[in-house]
């Protein structure tokens, strides 16, 4: 019975959102007026005016990408600095040291592409200066330049831009993204975060004697502000090392179902302004309907896993009656070891779907102790990382398997391949492939290396196939900017730090730079009007063709190194097996 | 370049200066226990915890929290980590179990929060079962009849929107029993 209320809120929840704040969006971008364009629009023309950017007319995709790479290698070096540098800096009474260039260096180019892979421990290693200037600032950075690409993309793929080669001016999207899309619901939601206990002070630590008598320091800080970006904006990276399962960092079972709607807040609304924007709302609902029975199914499918336990645990050979795994009105029962009893079991489940399907990469729970199939569903949603996806790169990643499938149909027909009223031609299948194939190639070469290797072995918390699925879920996270990791893994080493900083930045630009190529290609196309040989991309069917293409193109490739992973580790906890 | 350098500098004193800093105004002004990390103090004003972060507690005349990956070291959050076939996770819940059973009976079943781990090392709850279970132990170290404990239990249930089973705060449950009126 709390299963269906619980999905049932969730569900209409998520429907309020998407077309409130997507029907929002697509006003904000297209130049409309709003509510809130009196507030915003003064501060908009000031910002431009003090950084001396004189016109935003419409970009080419190159100068857009330009500006939007140009502007996030800054932000990455003064982030280089001041995690650094910290020990010289203000708001540490702690008096921590400044962080080490390799892991400072991963740190930021997890921070900048909006990944949020953490190799520190943010309670041990960052001082309060470094958690707002460095973190909070970065996420925000990376969250709304995400927005403001795809809003470009966009652009390029439904012409608003008429008889203009350009796809929008990349500073004055941040902009706009930042003014009206985050600001408001940043507010709005740090408050009400923290009228439910999640601190916002500049204290570092309080000490305190416990009930028994023996000491507590209790670490915080301003955990608040940093909380709403890690969640509005996809980025996950949690203030302390515990993340969302950290009673600071998530109190309540409203502040975890809070969360996870945020996660999906912007990029639900992104497939509806879609939509709008092409003129055919029908074919938002299609690309949402379909992310969503995705979503469903993995969501069902961990949770039963996850509700059945571990049957290790009930037949303990050296415990006379057993633990009891059983949900009931007493208890949420399941696989709690890495869970909070606030959460249980379909909450907890949630979450991790939300954040894996997001690339968000917060946790509430901690992966690497869920059951192998349990665990395997994170995994697969990072896999194909468009379940609804990254704010802004998961619409866009969901639209290159839409080429793709377009272009698998039209050689079934024998057609010219065309999307929304555009000619998919060579290039765009080029840059498509480039784009879809870096994928598996980033995730599958170095988890072969560091199986192979000392280096790499040396991490693992857990042995046999539990640990390779530690390493696989550590490179499938980086390329797939979550961040999420199965956090027994040591990734505080020299290899780990470097290959899953490149892992992260290849992830990033190689895909962000080949789909606003894509749009600047189209863009130059003229849109045809849809004639009787036009196969409609906004039908059920298409949407079922579109899903196959996604499970057949993006999952197949993994298969053999998830039977290795999740699958043996499934078998062996049947069998009982220990490692 | 310049352009790109002169916005950076704007966004970074704008939200990585100016959004938390005025949040923590904000937050301080509005709801000062919350944004001071909920602090509770005990009968004669100390300080003694936050009613969200869970503490350890071995004596028998206190309900006990769940096993903790880093002994409820609150400056330092985090799970096991342990996969469900790991060597070293069964050997821990067989410890674990055969202790709870000592403590607190070996007729019924365990429940399974009461030997598994957090994931923040920091769980301030416990199932009702886990602590109905604890009953007999703590009334009989403190000679209350077990009536009266499972009755302050059955009180201080929590089962707040959105939670998948009831819960109680353990910190709270302990500072309860000290409080010899509220039973």
């Amino acid at each position: 019975m709390f299963e269906i209320t619980y999905l049932l809120f969730f569900l209409v929840a998520s429907l309020l959102i998407t077309v409130c704040l997507g029907g929002y969006m697509a006003k904000v971008f297209n130049y409309q007026p709003t509510l809130l364009t009196p507030i915003f629009e003064p501060i908009e023309k000031l910002s431009l005016y003090i950084t001396g950017i004189q016109s935003t007319g419409s970009q080419h995709w190159k100068q857009y990408a330009f500006d939007f790479l140009l502007f996030n290698l800054v932000c990455g070096f003064v982030t280089f600095l001041i995690l650094s540098f910290q020990h010289l800096l203000p708001l540490n009474p702690l008096h921590l040291a400044g962080m080490e260039p390799w892991q400072a260096f991963n740190t930021i180019c997890s921070f900048v592409t909006n990944t949020n892979w953490q190799s520190y421990s943010g309670e041990v290693a960052l001082s309060n200066f470094s958690q707002i200037a460095g973190i909070t600032f970065m996420m925000i950075v990376g969250a709304v330049s995400g927005l403001a690409v795809c809003v470009g993309f966009l652009r390029g793929l439904t012409n608003r831009h008429s008889g203009n080669s350009g796809l929008g001016h990349f500073y004055q999207d941040f902009l706009k993204s930042l003014l009206y899309v985050f600001l408001p619901l940043l507010l709005v939601g740090s408050l009400f975060f923290i009228s439910q206990g999640v601190p916002q002070t500049l204290q570092q630590q309080v000490s305190v004697t416990a009930l028994e008598g023996a000491p507590q320091n209790i670490a915080f800080g301003p955990v608040a502000s940093l909380l709403t970006i890690k969640q509005l904006g996809t980025n996950g990276g949690g203030f302390f090392n515990a993340n969302s399962a950290h009673p600071f960092e998530n109190p309540n079972p409203l502040t975890n179902f809070i969360e996870i709607l945020m996660e999906l807040a912007i990029p639900m609304g992104l497939v509806y302004m879609f939509g709008v924007w092409l003129k055919n709302r029908m074919q938002g609902w299609v690309i949402w309907g379909a992310m969503m029975a995705v979503f469903l199914s993995f969501l069902w499918m961990g949770n039963a896993f996850e509700q059945a336990g571990n049957p290790i645990l009930s037949h303990l050979p050296s415990i006379s009656v057993g633990i009891d795994q059983q949900s009931s009105s007493l208890q949420s029962g399941g696989n709690m070891e890495g869970k909070e009893v606030r959460f249980g079991v379909l909450p907890s489940m949630l979450f991790t779907v939300a954040t894996t399907g997001t690339s968000t990469g917060a946790v509430n729970n901690m992966h690497d102790s869920l059951t192998p199939i349990g665990g395997l569903v994170p995994l697969a949603d990072m896999m194909l990382n468009i379940i609804f996806g990254g704010v802004g790169v998961g619409l866009m990643g969901f639209l290159l398997y839409g080429i793709i499938a377009v272009f698998l149909t039209g050689l079934m027909v024998g057609r010219t391949p065309e999307i929304f009223g555009k000619k998919i031609e060579k290039p765009e299948i080029i840059l498509a492939s480039i784009a879809i194939l870096l994928h598996p190639l980033l995730i599958l070469v170095p988890t072969a290396i560091a199986t192979m290797n000392d280096f790499g072995l040396s991490s693992l918390n857990n042995l046999g196939p539990h640990g390779l699925s530690e390493i696989l879920y550590a490179y499938t996270s980086a390329a797939a900017n979550n961040g999420s990791a199965f956090a027994g893994l040591n990734a505080n080493t020299p290899w780990y730090n470097i290959s899953l900083g490149i892992v992260i930045l290849l992830g990033r630009y190689i895909s962000i730079i080949a789909l606003l190529a894509i749009a600047g290609s189209l863009l130059s196309k003229t849109k045809m009007e849809p004639g009787p040989g036009t196969l409609p991309t906004n039908t059920l069917l298409f949407g079922g063709v579109w899903l196959g293409v996604i499970l057949i193109v993006g999952a197949l490739t993994f298969v053999p190194v998830l039977v290795l992973g999740p699958l043996a580790d499934q078998l062996a906890m049947l069998n009982g097996t220990l490692f | 370049m310049f352009v790109a350098i002169r916005f950076t500098l704007l966004i970074l004193v704008s939200m990585g200066l100016l959004y938390p800093l005025a949040l923590t105004g904000l937050g301080q002004a509005f709801f000062p226990q919350q944004a001071n990390g909920s602090l509770i103090h005990n009968a004669t004003g100390q300080t003694i915890g936050s009613s969200l972060i869970g503490q350890a507690f071995t004596r028998p005349e206190y309900f006990h929290p769940r096993p903790a990956a880093n002994g409820y070291d609150a400056a330092n959050s985090g799970g096991s980590n342990l996969g469900p076939t790991s060597k070293k996770l069964i050997d821990r819940i067989t410890v674990d179990t055969s202790g709870y059973q000592q403590k607190n009976g070996a007729k019924q079943p365990i429940p399974v929060d009461a030997v598994t781990a957090s994931a923040s090392n920091l769980d301030p709850h416990i199932s009702v079962a886990n602590a109905l279970r604890q009953v007999p132990r703590v009334a009989h170290a403190r000679n209350v009849s077990p009536k009266r404990i499972k009755a302050l239990v059955l009180q201080l249930t929590e089962k707040p929107l959105f939670s998948e089973a009831p819960y109680l705060n353990v910190l709270t449950l302990n500072l309860a029993l000290e409080t010899k009126n509220s039973f």
